[in-house]
């Protein structure tokens, strides 16, 4: 058995355990720390959910979803968009981007992983919800549809992550295939969720789910290129030729992403302007209470700066890379987090004009939220750090990994093996067949 | 396909005397039907004078798919804001105290003669196009195929709140209680379901602002003051399609009244005192 393993870690390229013995000091603080705010996270949530959320929670009747479902929407935006990013490479066959599969699946699992330990502590009866989800099926409701779908997804990514790590290029790309087609269907599905509520003029409309889907490639080619850059600081010796070239093509289209998704909120500013419900909204994001949030996060630090710094990266500056799309990511987070709340702001009655529902309705993270959404966020955070070390920097071009009788593919960079009797160039065409 | 030979000119005509009663009868019935289905609609969409939050369409009387149909009309002029409907309600259906099912919404006047406060109560409408049910993931709430209920299953609920923002009247809370979205449900469980034909809150009602009864009835209190033309009633919320169940209308009129009491509209002379 323990031969087995070994010989599979060994063909997969894997590190295991070992690797993290061997790290400094700080980097197994550093995991620590993650890993003590996970449990704290999960130790306050738990505690949050005995006592009743409703005596915790910042979230009331009238703003039912708070940071915490923002906090969701972040991490399966952001693997949503991790998987069209790398879709673009392994299942399209855009040679510039393979390098950035394997690590790219990896941590769009770990991204919506992180997103259901959020949710999690976000629905009342997540129990339930396994069974009923099964046995008592609303075909009608957007609800249902995005956490089937992206139930189906995370299935489909795990077993693409499998092909990859198994050197099988047709099921990967088969697999990746379904996977972009799900995840893009339950995505579209979450925008509809906010968009199909017609009671709530800011989200009502065909806008959120388009939005959401341009918005996710965004934060995905964002996210791999910071985690990339964050992997180059950890060891410089994953950057190579193909990954440079990989990195100027994702931060040409993050570029290209970032400029769509300012038309977006241009246009969402201008057309909010002329309703009046939707104004009340779009001015408070302008100059109310929300300006903060929107001015400061969602615009500077999550388009305009990034867009400036990546243009001025010119692709090949990766300390510039990492600042510009560390700071995009936290713009990214209030970029949801101003989709979410601000949606919820004004009450159902505001146009009666009755004096209940005059004032806009605040929304105040409690400690609770915050520790919820952070223990999703610091499992992201914890698998990603224990990955880097442990599944070898997501590498596919290390001599030393490559095992006897496999070569690396000039194609894709890959390992591949060579069957009895078979040229290089037989077992690349072999490989890289589509099915 | 053949058509019979029929010349009408020679048709001998037979007169009213030999249509049997129960002819007339159905025929009679057949005309009431299409002109009610066509009257109750434009009755309403006449008689709109709320502007922008209460322009009434025909659609949400046009028929009542539901036997009985419950529904609730609120003459708003007649609430005093004693709360006593929100108490009953609180105490029949045990609702606990962060969570309400009904409450009275306050709505003040400048410039006005006659007022400067207003009163309207507010519930949940028991939507005939329900966004909450279509958003539900799980079924946990849905319409009562016999009354139209918008009820709730509360062992389906897992607590994803989407229904309580696909309402557009906040008619939703999470019970911590029950482990489930709570809502109004005409006091079915406590009330209606043993026999009671009225809600909690309107038999609390001291002054008859909430009417509660069932709209397939000629006969009930709530048809007929759906079904009149001298008051506007209107619903809340129109833009959204909703269907919604609960009625509103000023409700101080002698005219009204008079429907109630079964008499044929008689003018009052202002200047005479009675």
């Amino acid at each position: 058995m323990i031969g087995s393993m070994v010989n599979i870690s060994k063909k997969w390229g894997f590190h295991g355990v070992d690797a993290l013995k061997k790290s400094s000091p700080g980097y197994l603080m550093l995991m620590g720390s993650f890993a003590l705010l996970a449990l704290a996270g999960v130790a306050v949530g738990l505690h949050g959910m005995i006592t009743g959320y409703h005596n915790v929670y910042g979230v009331s009747r009238e703003v039912s979803w708070g940071i915490l479902i923002s906090a969701y929407v972040f991490c399966v935006v952001t693997s949503t968009g991790l998987c069209i990013i790398s879709s673009i490479g392994h299942v399209f066959g855009g040679e510039a981007f393979m390098p950035i599969a394997k690590r790219a699946v990896f941590m769009s699992i770990i991204f919506m992983l992180g997103g259901f330990c959020i949710i999690f502590f976000d629905i009342e009866n997540p129990f339930r919800m396994a069974i009923y989800n099964v046995f008592s099926p609303n075909l009608s409701s957007n609800m249902w549809w995005m956490g089937t779908l992206y139930g189906a997804y995370l299935v489909f990514m795990v077993i693409e992550y499998y092909f990859l790590l198994e050197q099988n290029h047709s099921l990967s790309r088969l697999m990746g295939f379904f996977g972009l087609v799900v995840g893009i269907a339950a995505h579209s599905n979450l925008g509809a969720v906010f968009g199909m509520l017609h009671g709530r003029p800011f989200w009502y409309g065909p806008y959120l789910p388009i939005y959401f889907i341009f918005s996710a490639a965004m934060s995905g080619g964002c996210a791999i290129m910071f985690v990339t850059t964050l992997a180059w600081k950890i060891n410089p010796e994953i950057m190579n030729q193909r990954m440079e070239r990989a990195m100027k093509a994702i931060c040409q289209v993050t570029i290209f992403l970032i400029s769509t998704i300012i038309f977006f909120t241009i246009w969402k500013i201008v057309t909010g302007m002329v309703s009046h419900d939707k104004s009340i909204v779009i001015m408070s994001m302008v100059t109310g209470d929300y300006a903060i949030n929107f001015w400061c996060f969602e615009v500077f630090l999550g388009m305009v700066l990034p867009l400036y710094l990546l243009i001025r990266s010119r692709g090949n500056n990766f300390n510039m890379i990492m600042w510009a799309t560390g700071l995009m990511m936290i713009g990214i987070f209030f970029m949801r987090y101003d989709i979410v709340v601000p949606g919820q702001m004004v009450s159902v009655y505001h146009s009666m004009g009755v004096e209940e529902a005059i004032e806009l309705i605040k929304y105040t993270p409690s400690f609770h939220e915050i520790m919820a959404a952070l223990f999703g966020l610091s499992v992201i955070c914890f698998a990603y750090f224990a990955g880097e070390k442990m599944l070898n920097g997501h590498q596919l071009e290390k001599h030393e990994i490559v095992p006897e009788g496999g070569y690396i593919c000039p194609g894709c960079g890959a390992i591949h093996f060579m069957e009895e009797g078979e040229t290089e160039e037989e077992a690349m065409k072999r490989h890289h067949k589509i099915w | 396909m053949k058509f019979p030979d029929i010349n009408l000119n020679t048709l001998k005509n037979e007169g009213t005397e030999s249509v049997t009663i129960k002819e007339r009868r159905n025929f009679l019935k057949m005309g009431l039907a299409i002109t009610g289905v066509y009257a109750g609609g434009k009755i309403l969409s006449l008689s709109s004078t709320f502007g922008v939050a209460y322009a009434s369409g025909s659609d949400f009387v046009e028929k009542y798919p539901y036997n009985p149909h419950y529904s609730m009309v609120i003459r708003q002029s007649l609430c005093i804001d004693c709360e006593k409907c929100v108490d009953a309600c609180n105490k029949t259906n045990h609702v606990p105290e962060y969570g309400y099912r009904t409450r009275i919404l306050t709505r003040k006047y400048q410039d006005q003669l006659d007022k400067k406060v207003e009163f309207i109560p507010v519930l949940c409408n028991h939507c005939n196009d329900a966004p909450c049910v279509r958003a539900c993931p799980t079924r946990a709430t849905y319409k009562d195929p016999v009354t139209g209920i918008v009820r709730m299953e509360s062992k389906k609920c897992i607590g994803c709140k989407t229904c309580m923002l696909a309402c557009p009247y906040d008619a939703r809370y999470f019970s911590a209680e029950r482990h489930a979205i709570d809502k109004c449900d005409f006091c079915w469980e406590e009330r209606l379901s043993k026999g009671e034909t009225q809600t909690g809150c309107s038999s609390a009602c001291p002054t008859g602002a909430r009417t509660f009864g069932n709209l397939t009835d000629p006969e009930n209190i709530v048809f007929k003051l759906v079904h009149q033309l001298e008051e506007s009633v209107w619903v809340l919320r129109p833009e959204d399609g909703t269907k919604p169940n609960i009625f509103y209308m000023k409700g101080n009129m002698v005219s009204v009244d008079n429907i109630l009491k079964g008499q044929k509209f008689t003018y009052t002379d202002p200047a005479k005192k009675s």
